[in-house]
Formats: C-alpha cells, sequence, structure tokens
C-alpha cells in the first residue's frame, strides 16, 4: 500500500461522482496537489461520507443517480457550512447547473477542464473564492439577460440581487471567452483580488436572487 | 409610406441626389420616402410664391453631406471673393427685380425677389462645393455649356428646338411683364407655363439622358457589392476548401470527402439560392454552434462554444455568423492554438461576437492590405451591413476578433 504522503495545508477533497473510472481517473490526475480523503458514488453515501470526513472541498456530479447534486448540498449545508462544493459536470444541461448553484455551490467546472486548471479551482473555492468556468458565465450572463420583460412582476426583498451590475457583466463576458482571472484583471485596469470580488459578487446574486425570471429561463431550457 | 428614421444627425445624401441630396438626406433622417420630401418641397416653393426656394439653398448651403465633416458654408466664410462676387450677382438681380417692378406690378417680382438670397447661396455653393459635387452641378448644367459652345456643328434639331424655345420663353416673360395688378393666382401661370415649356424644350433631353446616367450608375453600384458579397463568399468556402485539399494532398479519402461536401455547398448556393453554411439554420445560436461543428470536423481543433441570448436569424446577421466563421477558420488554421473561444451575446440592441485564441498571434499592421481573408470577408462584411470588426493581435499573444452588428428595428419587434 503506497498512500503518498501528502504534505499538511493541502486542501482536503471528497469525490462525488457515479462514474468509478473518473474517480479514479481525477484521483490519479491530481495526485499531490490536493488530499482526496474519500470517493462516493451517489448522493446517500456521499451525504454520509461528508458528515464523517469534513472536507474542504467536495467535487462534485451534478447528476447522480439518486436525486442529482443538489440534494447532496441540501443535506450538508446544516450541518457543515465550513464545507465547500464545486460542480462538476460533462453535460452543461443549464438549469441543473444553475439548481446545483442555487443550493450552494461555489463554482463549476466542466470535464473537459485541464487538470492544473482543476487543481487550481479546488483551492480557490478552499480559499472561498467564487469559479466560474465560461459556460457558467454565459448561463449567468443568459439568466440575467438585461431585457426584462415589460409586466415583468419581480417580488424582490432585494432589488440589487436582481441585475448584474456592467462591471460584472464585462467580467462574465471575457470568463465566457475563456479569460483567466489574471487577463481579466490586465484587461480591465483592476486588480485579481477585484475580479475575485466581482466574481464572488455574482455567486452571491445567483444564490439570493428570488428573481423568478432565473427560474423561468430554467424552465425553459429544460422544455428546450 | 413612413418607416423609422436613421436616427443619425441629418446629412445631405449625395448618393441618392436631384439637386443638393437635401430631400434624400431629410427623407432617410426622418424615415419618408424621398420622393415624398421632394414633392412636398415644390408644393412649398409654389404656394410660398418662391420664398421656400432660398431655403432650399440655405439648408445646401448650411448641412453637410453625409461622409464629409464640415458644411460647404463653413468653407465659404473663408472665401471672400466668393461673398463679393455672390453679393454682385445678387445686386444684379436685384436692379433687374426692381426694373421689371417698373414697368409691371406683381408677378415676376413677388416670385423674383426671394431668388436674390438663392443668386447668393447658389454663387457660395459653386465655388466652394466639393470636387464631386461640382462635377454633379456641372452634369447638370453640362447641356448650357455645350449650347455656348458648340454653335459650329449643332445638329439641326437642335437648332430648332432653341429657337422654339426661345420664342416660347420671349413670349411667356413678355406675358409675365406686361401683367398689370398680378394678384390673382392664376394671372401669371400662362406666362409661367410659356417659360417652364420653353425650358422644357431646350433642356429636357439632357434631362433624360442625366436620369439614365443616374440609375445606371446606382445599378453599378449595386452590382459591384454584389460582386463583392460574392468574392467575399467564394473565398470563404472554395479557396478555403482548395487550400485544405492542398494541405491533405496524401490522404485521397480525405480530398474527395472534401471536394463533395464543397461541391454539395456551391450547388445549394448557386442553384437553390441557400448560402453556405447556413443551409437549414433559422436561429443566431444555431448558426453558432454549427460554425462549432464544421471548424472542429474540417480543422480538428476544439471551439468553445459560449452563446448567450438567441433571435431569429436575418439576412445581416448571416453575414454576422459568415464574418464570425471566417474568423474562427482563421484561428484554426493559422493559429496554432490547441482551442478557440467563440463567444456570442445577442442584447436587445446588439450582436457581438468575439473569437479569440491564445496562438501565435500576428502584426496587423504588417498584413498586406490585399490579403482577402480579414479585410475583405470580414472587415468588409462587417461595414457592408452596418457593423464593425476589430482586430487585436501581437505575436506571441495571441488573437482576438470581435464582431459588432447592431440590431435593425425589425429584430426588436415584439
Amino acid at each position: 500500500m503506497s498512500a503518498p504522503a501528502v504534505p499538511a495545508g493541502l486542501p482536503r477533497v471528497v469525490l462525488v461522482d457515479d462514474h468509478g473510472l473518473f474517480r479514479s481517473g481525477v484521483r490519479a490526475e491530481l495526485g499531490r496537489q490536493v488530499e482526496v480523503v474519500g470517493e462516493a458514488d451517489d448522493v446517500a453515501p456521499a451525504i454520509e461520507l461528508i458528515a464523517r470526513v469534513v472536507p474542504d472541498v467536495v467535487l462534485l456530479d451534478v447528476h447522480l443517480p439518486g436525486g442529482g447534486g443538489q440534494a447532496v448540498i441540501a443535506a450538508v449545508v446544516r450541518d457543515h457550512p465550513q464545507v465547500r462544493f464545486l460542480a462538476l459536470s460533462a453535460s452543461d444541461a443549464p438549469e441543473d447547473v444553475i439548481a446545483v448553484i442555487r443550493a450552494g455551490a461555489r463554482g463549476y467546472v466542466t470535464k473537459t477542464i485541464s487538470t492544473a486548471d482543476l487543481a487550481d479551482a479546488i483551492r480557490r473555492v478552499a480559499d472561498g473564492d467564487a469559479v466560474f468556468s465560461h459556460r457558467l458565465a454565459g448561463f449567468v450572463l443568459d439568466a440575467f439577460a438585461s431585457a426584462p420583460e415589460a409586466h415583468d412582476v419581480r417580488p424582490s426583498f432585494d432589488p440589487e440581487l436582481d441585475q448584474l451590475t456592467n462591471r460584472e457583466r464585462e467580467v462574465l463576458r471575457l470568463i465566457a471567452q475563456g479569460y483567466t482571472y489574471r487577463e481579466i484583471a490586465r484587461e480591465l485596469f483592476i486588480s485579481a483580488k477585484t475580479v475575485e470580488s466581482h466574481v464572488s459578487s455574482v455567486l452571491r446574486k445567483l444564490q439570493l436572487s428570488s428573481r423568478h425570471q432565473l427560474t423561468r429561463w430554467a424552465a425553459e431550457r429544460r422544455l428546450a | 409610406m413612413r418607416n423609422r428614421g436613421n436616427g443619425g444627425p441629418l446629412r445631405r445624401d449625395p448618393d441618392d441626389r436631384l439637386g443638393a441630396g437635401l430631400a434624400a438626406g431629410i427623407g432617410a433622417w426622418r424615415g419618408f420616402s424621398p420622393t415624398t420630401v421632394r414633392i412636398a418641397c415644390v408644393v412649398a416653393a409654389l404656394f410660398s410664391q418662391g420664398w421656400a426656394v432660398p431655403f432650399y439653398f440655405v439648408g445646401w448651403l448650411l448641412i453637410p453631406a453625409a461622409g464629409e465633416k464640415t458644411s460647404i458654408g463653413a468653407k465659404a466664410r473663408h472665401d471672400s471673393r466668393g461673398v463679393a462676387l455672390a453679393i454682385g450677382l445678387a445686386s444684379l438681380l436685384a436692379v433687374f427685380l426692381l426694373l421689371a417692378g417698373v414697368l409691371n406690378d406683381g408677378a415676376i417680382e413677388v416670385y423674383g425677389w426671394p431668388q436674390v438670397a438663392s443668386v447668393f447661396c447658389l454663387t457660395l455653393i459653386w465655388r466652394n462645393a466639393s470636387e464631386s459635387e461640382r462635377a454633379a452641378m456641372r452634369h447638370l448644367i453640362q447641356p448650357l455649356e455645350g449650347l455656348w459652345t458648340g454653335g459650329g456643328k449643332m445638329r439641326r434639331g437642335t437648332t430648332l428646338r432653341i429657337a422654339a424655345s426661345a420664342v416660347l420663353l420671349v413670349a411667356g416673360l413678355g406675358w409675365l411683364l406686361s401683367l398689370h395688378g398680378g394678384t390673382a393666382l392664376l394671372a401669371p401661370l400662362g406666362g409661367f407655363v410659356l417659360v417652364a415649356a420653353a425650358i422644357v424644350l431646350l433642356l429636357g433631353p439632357w434631362w433624360l439622358r442625366i436620369a439614365r446616367d443616374l440609375v445606371l450608375e446606382r445599378q453599378a453600384r449595386v452590382r459591384a457589392q454584389e460582386r463583392a458579397d460574392m468574392a467575399a463568399r467564394v473565398h470563404d468556402s472554395v479557396l478555403q476548401t482548395l487550400a485544405l485539399i492542398q494541405r491533405r494532398a496524401e490522404d485521397p479519402a480525405a480530398v474527395v470527402q472534401l471536394a463533395r461536401a464543397q461541391e454539395r455547398e456551391l450547388r445549394s448556393w448557386l442553384f437553390e439560392g441557400r448560402a453556405p453554411g447556413d443551409a437549414d439554420v433559422a436561429s443566431f445560436a444555431e448558426g453558432i454552434r454549427g460554425i462549432q461543428r464544421d471548424v472542429e470536423a474540417r480543422h480538428e481543433v476544439p471551439v468553445e462554444v459560449v452563446t448567450v441570448g438567441d433571435c431569429p436569424l436575418d439576412e445581416h446577421l448571416g453575414a454576422l455568423l459568415a464574418a464570425a466563421g471566417e474568423a474562427t477558420v482563421n484561428a484554426a488554421k493559422w493559429s496554432g492554438a490547441g482551442v478557440i473561444s467563440l463567444f456570442a451575446e445577442v442584447e436587445p440592441d446588439k450582436v457581438a461576437v468575439a473569437v479569440r485564441d491564445r496562438g501565435k498571434g500576428f502584426d496587423p499592421d504588417a498584413v498586406p492590405a490585399d490579403r482577402k481573408g480579414v479585410a475583405e470577408s470580414i472587415r468588409g462584411r462587417m461595414s457592408r451591413h452596418g457593423g464593425e470588426a476589430i482586430v487585436q493581435s501581437a505575436p506571441g499573444e495571441g488573437t482576438k476578433v470581435t464582431l459588432m452588428l447592431p440590431r435593425s428595428a425589425d429584430g426588436q419587434r415584439r
């Protein structure tokens, strides 16, 4: 048994995915960049495992046989709010992605992501930052599209949550074009930290907005 | 007959001119047909007893032509000799009108006085208009020049016509001058009809030729634009495919497949009128995904697509798609990047596409102007359809092509 000796301070990660091959692949690739403390292949075992080991980050497949990724998040956040989730998916069905984010995931990446980028994303989420893949950025821009219908009644306790600022929109557009945070900072003449805070603010809006367009948007996408 | 105006500042439109292009400019500005505006102008000129005419010339003087920054009037301010000449000619007319006023009391004077201002404006315009406008004005009065200079070899028909119109002119002016108490609107009419008939008889044939020339010129412009569109399209599809075939010459199966695909595309364009690439595409986002499919299949480079919003395709968005496809193909062929990012966003007022790679990049200033790809297929096509293309690149820093197209009024209709 050659368990790799992992230096202290690395993020402790749980992998939740129903494909064993994918889990072992990710585990091998991530190697020494994170400490993988457990794997689960469905909702119930995942909840049990996470409650037991309390990792820093859960790498969570959006699609799970027993109820989808958001069921895991919903069950865990109450007792362990410090556990952070990074959603991972191959399919990119927007309504699933948005649902997982709204349940509390701190970010979303596609399964085609490179190993280095994935390790980086895990570290960011462990640090409390938000991680937006280019596709999630596209979904969010779409969901917060700037032209609400004329007679759209939007009962919101905080109207600010219902729309993105121009700067947030710009940042999302660049993420959607595959820019890294550093490149965005250079492009917009702001600091990388400011880019981070814009993205975190978008994530907050995404999670807290009661904008019913968001729900309708997701519903339309499901029908399409 | 009214559609939405162009929303821009009021400009004369020399491309659609009869005189100064003022009616066409006002039409485009406020969304009327130029013909409506022209008829309104003539009616106004008659009913204001000629006072509307100098306003036309003042407009000519003060409203810049489309594409020019300054008006003719701004230039004329510094033309002191022109001002002196204009004052001289205007006062000459004034003297004539005073004399005419002694001989009769009405008709000519009433219509004549406003034209003192017209003569003044017209002189300044003649001296200070841009070269192209002066050429057009010379074109209009060319027959008169012909009368002064070409006397020697005049054909018999021409001589007859000149004689007849001279008789009519003298008769008409005589009628007008001999009128007394010409307060009734109908009284001077006979004189005017005679004068007008004289002018038409004298200049009519030339006017017809000018009108024909204008139509021919417009047709030629349309044909040139069609040819440019066609060249861009042939470049996009046929030339690109030929380049691919040369590169894959060692793989006969691939060559055959490419040639067949191109043949299908060309046939459907030539004989069924369907543009290549958008054969079955109904929406803009579908078209973007079509570009992804094509480029990934033909060039084996992954394309990361993000689309935000969607709308039905029209002719302009089809051109935007074609330009985006060309930019993506260029990135796949030349950048050497492992992945290309293709981002498209449909907003209420515009549609934007960004094609970005992290590949080799190039120096945009070092590309020869005649390289067809970027110049014609992308920039030219975007500007022909009212949009713009921005190419940002530097050696070693990848390339980003941003395409922007304002959405038409129809696109916004709910």
